[in-house]
């Protein structure tokens, strides 16, 4: 049993976190901000269910995760069943190794994910399907582990392993899009990428 | 990738300098390029178990392009943590201290 009165004291600091997971999911600011105050409610009211000990992180997430999809997706009549597409192994890590670095000692590819802007792997994490960018937000952003992100998600071990993988191959597609959008890969005269 | 010469390969031959030559030696010819980039994000993911974790970890010593794609999957790794961070707006913590402190005298004065 956790006291109440210690809610604040503990729970506060994981604000940031929970603000920027809340964004990534709902998309949208006054949504995010919404949800987050919504899950610092419930998560006060439950406290006292709260075992003093376990990751009181995890629990917050759980209770965020299980907001945003009772009250923010309620309004979609089918949950999404959007799939990502299938993007091989180490899609990123070929198109931009060797692209040509300029700085001596530093790797292209380095270089090229200096280059990466907030706003750029913010799009590109916020445009895969949900149920990818839930998984590999928990994961990689985060940083929980696979049973940690099941127990969280409510979804078998298995099936949140395969999300991750296949969410970050397509994230890498997505910055790689950003990348040769922005010109930042593959703009560089005579160089093939090839 | 596979055509590239691992860089233990030397010792794995037989100079058997040291305690992870030996090791190398046990592992090294059952994982190759494809099994170690499959499982490389369960590995770096640090969901492996552990003698599976040690026979990639020597397969990305031995291997240069292994070994720089799992650094660059590492480092990627780090890039999106960092860039997807975000200012709370400080009207919201106001907001959630402001709503938890209201339940709690509703609660108190319920008793």
């Amino acid at each position: 049993m956790a006291d109440q009165a210690t809610f604040t004291e503990v729970a506060m600091e994981f604000m940031p976190s929970l603000y920027s997971a809340a964004l990534r999911m709902t998309r949208n600011r006054a949504d995010a901000e919404d949800l987050v105050q919504e899950t610092y409610l419930k998560a006060y009211r439950s406290f006292g269910s709260f075992q003093e000990g376990t990751n009181l992180r995890a629990w917050l997430y759980r209770i965020l995760t299980n907001t945003y999809i009772n009250s923010y997706r309620a309004a979609q009549r089918r949950p999404e069943l959007a799939d990502v597409e299938d993007v091989e192994d180490l899609y990123l890590y070929k198109r931009l190794a060797g692209s040509g670095g300029s700085e001596a000692g530093r790797s292209a590819e380095d270089e090229a994910l200096d280059r990466f802007t907030d706003d750029d792997v913010k799009a590109a994490l916020e445009a895969l399907p949900e149920a990818f960018r839930m998984a590999v937000l928990l994961a990689d952003v985060e940083g929980f582990s696979y049973k940690e992100i099941s127990e969280i998600t409510e979804v078998p071990i298995g099936t949140v392993m395969s999300r991750i993988h296949r969410g970050r191959r397509a994230l890498q597609k997505a910055l790689h899009d950003v990348a040769e959008a922005r010109g930042l890969v593959g703009s560089v005269p005579g160089v093939s990428r090839e | 990738m596979n055509e590239e010469v691992p860089k233990g390969q030397q010792e794995s031959e037989g100079t058997g300098r040291d305690a992870a030559v030996d090791t190398s030696a046990l592992f090294g010819p059952s994982v190759d390029c494809v099994e170690a980039v499959h499982e490389l994000y369960s590995y770096l993911d640090g969901e492996l178990t552990e003698v599976r974790r040690e026979e990639i970890r020597i397969h990305l010593d031995w291997c240069g392009p292994c070994g720089g794609a799992a650094q660059f999957e590492a480092d990627l790794r780090k890039v999106i943590a960092n860039r997807c961070k975000d200012r709370v707006p400080r009207t919201l913590i106001d907001r959630v201290a402001a709503a938890i402190d209201d339940e709690s005298r509703q609660h108190d004065a319920k008793h």
